[in-house]
C-alpha cells in the first residue's frame, strides 16, 4: 500500500470546489507522513478534468470512465471505487463531505470491512482525526485500528482550497469493469423546487433565527429586528422544516452560504451544518441562552440571556440610534 | 408492504453534556433521552406509507433497557410493533458493528422497506443506514425528502445541495435515509399511548462483536475557540446600548 488518494467529485464535468478543500487535505496528509498523493476524477469525459488535476501537486492524476459513471449512482460508485482502490492500494483515501460523498462512501468503506470516518475537521499526525459530536457541542479524536485502507470525509471550510500545491502530475487512464445490472437506482434530472427569490448570499446584513425562537409567533421580534437593521432575515434548518420561514430562507450546508458584513445568530445554537453556512461572516454576534452552545466558538460579540428580553431591546436601541 | 423503521435513542438538545472520567464519552448518568429527530421524520415517512398503501410498521432500536421508552413512543405514534436488540456496549462497536447487529436482527424480518434517519444528534455519523443497506445488499438512497410507492419499486425525492433536488427509481426491497422537513412530525395521542401497551415489543440480545472495531473513538472534549468572542453582560438595556456601540463603530452597519 502506498500514499494518499484524493477522490474529487463532479457533475456534468463541473467541479464541486469541496474537492479542492479535501486535496488541501490530502496533500497536507501526505506530506506528513511523507507518502505520495494521488488524485482521481470518475465519469464519462472527465479527460479534461484529469488534465486540469495533472497540474497540481500529485504522483498520479487517476481517470476514471465508464459509460454507466456518466450520471451518479451509489452502486456505479461503488463497485468503480472499489477497483480503483484495490487497484492503486492507497493507505488513505480521502473524500470532500458532500451530500453525495455521504451517499456512497460508507457503502464503499464496509467493502474494505472500513468505516469511514465522516466530516473530519482536523487532523494530527496522519493518525487522529477530529470530528465533532452533539451537534457541535464537543470535538472526539478518531483513529483507524483496522488494516485496510483508511476512509476519510473532509468537511467543508476546514481546509483552504488555495492551499492546493500545484505541480506536474501524469495523467492516468483507469479502466474499471461495470455492468448495466450491477446499478440498481434509476436517477432523473437534477432541478429546483422554484426560482430561489431570496439571494441571501448578496445580503450585507443578516439576522438570523433559529429554535430558541421556540414558537412560529415569536418570529415577529426577530423580524423587527431585521427590519430596524435593514437586514434579510434568515434562519437555520429546523425553522424551515417547521415550515415557519421558506425554505429560501435557509443558512447552511442544505441551504445559502453568506458571507455577509454581519450575521446577527438569534437563538442558534450553531451545529456544524449551520456554521458551515455562515461563519465566512465578517462579524458574528450571537444570542443565545446556553453559554456551551458552539456558536459562541465562531462569534466576535457574544450574549448569553433571553433573547425575548435582549432582542426586543436592541430593536428599541438601534431604532433609536438611528433617529 | 413491511416497513421497518431503524430508530435510535439519544440525549435531548437541550441537555447539559459533561465528559465522563474516563474521557472518552459522556456522563450519561443525569441525561435525559429522545427519540434521534431526523429518526421520528423517517417513522413519520413510515406512518404516512402505510396509510396509503397498508400493511404494517415495525420499529427497531439497539441500545440499553432505557430505549424501550423510545420504542413505546413510537408505538403510541402508530407502529405496529418494535423489536428491542438489547446492547449495553454500543459504545465499544463502531458503525459497521452497530450496523451488523441491525442487519441481523433486519434479515429474520425481511421488510420490503427500511427506512432510517440521515444521521444521528449524538454520533452524527451520517452512516448506518448506508452500511445497514450494504449488509444486507439491497439498494439505498439517502437525504429523502418524498418517497412514492410504484407497484414493483418505488419513486424517491433526493435532496442535492444548494436547493437541487432528484427524483430517483428504486426497486424494492430497499433502504432510505429520510431528511427532516419532508413531513410534519405527529403527536402521540392518549388512544395511541393506551394501544401501545398491548401491542407486542420484542427483545433480542445482541451478538457478542465477531470483528474487531475498525475506527475507535479515543477521546472527547471541548471544542477550542476559533474565535475571541467578547461576550456583553448587563440588563437587556445594558447589552443593547453595548451592542449598538459595536454595530456602529466596529461592525460600522449604523
Amino acid at each position: 500500500m502506498s500514499g494518499v488518494l484524493v477522490v474529487f467529485e463532479q457533475t456534468g464535468g463541473q467541479w464541486n470546489r469541496m474537492s479542492f478543500e479535501a486535496l488541501a487535505a490530502g496533500q497536507q496528509l501526505a506530506a506528513s507522513l511523507g507518502m505520495d498523493c494521488s488524485a482521481a476524477v470518475l465519469g464519462q469525459g472527465v479527460a479534461g478534468l484529469a488534465e486540469e488535476l495533472a497540474g497540481k501537486k500529485l504522483a498520479k492524476a487517476y481517470s476514471v470512465e465508464h459509460a454507466l459513471l456518466a450520471a451518479y449512482t451509489a452502486d456505479g460508485y461503488v463497485v468503480g471505487l472499489e477497483q480503483l482502490v484495490k487497484q492503486t492500494t492507497p493507505d488513505y483515501v480521502v473524500f470532500p463531505h458532500t451530500y453525495q460523498v455521504r451517499d456512497f462512501a460508507p457503502a464503499l468503506a464496509t467493502r474494505f470491512k472500513q468505516v469511514l470516518i465522516s466530516d473530519v475537521i482536523a487532523m494530527h499526525d496522519g493518525k487522529t482525526f477530529v470530528r465533532q459530536l452533539l451537534q457541535g457541542k464537543l470535538n472526539a479524536d478518531y483513529t483507524q485500528t483496522g488494516a485496510g485502507p483508511c476512509f476519510l470525509s473532509i468537511q467543508a471550510g476546514t481546509f483552504r482550497a488555495d492551499a492546493v500545491e500545484a505541480g506536474t502530475a501524469p495523467v492516468e487512464a483507469v479502466t474499471v469493469q461495470l455492468e448495466a445490472a450491477q446499478i440498481r437506482n434509476k436517477p432523473g434530472e437534477r432541478f429546483r423546487e422554484s426560482a430561489q427569490t431570496v439571494d441571501l448570499s448578496a445580503a450585507p446584513v443578516i439576522v438570523s433565527v433559529g429554535r430558541g425562537i421556540g414558537e412560529q409567533d415569536n418570529i415577529g421580534i426577530v423580524q423587527e429586528l431585521a427590519d430596524a437593521l435593514g437586514a434579510e432575515l434568515a434562519a437555520s434548518r429546523p425553522i424551515c422544516d417547521a415550515g415557519w420561514l421558506p425554505m429560501e430562507r435557509q443558512v447552511g450546508s442544505s441551504g445559502q452560504t453568506v458571507s455577509p458584513k454581519l450575521y446577527l445568530a438569534v437563538g442558534i445554537s450553531g451545529a456544524i451544518q449551520h456554521l458551515v453556512g455562515m461563519k465566512g461572516s465578517k462579524s458574528i454576534i450571537a444570542i443565545n441562552k446556553d453559554e456551551n452552545a458552539p456558536i459562541f466558538e465562531v462569534a466576535d460579540y457574544g450574549v448569553v440571556g433571553d433573547l425575548f428580553e435582549i432582542v426586543p431591546a436592541l430593536t428599541k436601541a438601534i431604532v433609536a440610534a438611528k433617529e | 408492504m413491511k416497513i421497518l423503521v431503524a430508530i435510535k435513542q439519544v440525549p435531548e438538545r437541550d441537555a447539559q453534556i459533561h465528559i465522563a472520567a474516563d474521557g472518552k464519552w459522556i456522563e450519561e448518568d443525569d441525561l435525559t433521552y429522545t427519540i434521534n429527530e431526523p429518526d421520528a421524520y423517517a417513522l413519520e415517512e413510515a406512518l404516512q406509507l402505510k396509510e396509503k398503501n397498508g400493511g404494517e410498521v415495525v420499529v427497531l432500536c439497539a441500545g440499553p433497557e432505557r430505549v424501550l421508552t423510545t420504542l413505546r413512543e413510537a408505538l403510541a405514534k402508530g407502529a405496529d410493533r418494535a423489536i428491542h436488540i438489547e446492547a449495553d456496549d454500543l459504545g465499544s462497536r463502531d458503525t459497521l458493528g452497530v450496523a451488523q447487529l441491525l442487519a441481523d436482527a433486519v434479515k429474520v424480518e425481511s421488510p420490503d422497506l427500511i427506512l432510517t434517519g440521515l444521521q444521528s444528534d449524538d454520533l452524527g455519523l451520517g452512516q448506518t443506514g448506508v452500511v445497514l443497506a450494504e449488509l444486507l445488499g439491497i439498494p439505498h438512497a439517502t437525504i429523502i425528502m418524498h418517497v412514492e410507492v410504484t407497484g414493483a419499486g418505488m419513486t424517491v425525492k433526493r435532496e442535492l445541495e444548494d436547493g437541487w433536488f432528484q427524483h430517483v427509481e428504486m426497486p424494492l426491497p430497499a433502504l432510505l435515509t429520510i431528511q427532516s422537513g419532508g413531513n410534519k412530525l405527529r403527536y402521540a395521542t392518549l388512544m395511541g399511548i393506551k394501544k401501545a401497551k398491548t401491542k407486542e415489543t420484542k427483545t433480542v440480545e445482541a451478538a457478542a462483536a465477531s470483528e474487531a472495531q475498525a475506527v475507535e473513538l479515543t477521546r472527547v472534549y471541548l471544542p477550542e475557540k476559533q474565535k475571541k468572542t467578547e461576550m456583553l453582560t448587563g440588563s437587556p438595556a445594558e447589552i443593547a446600548a453595548k451592542l449598538v456601540e459595536k454595530l456602529k463603530f466596529d461592525v460600522r452597519v449604523l
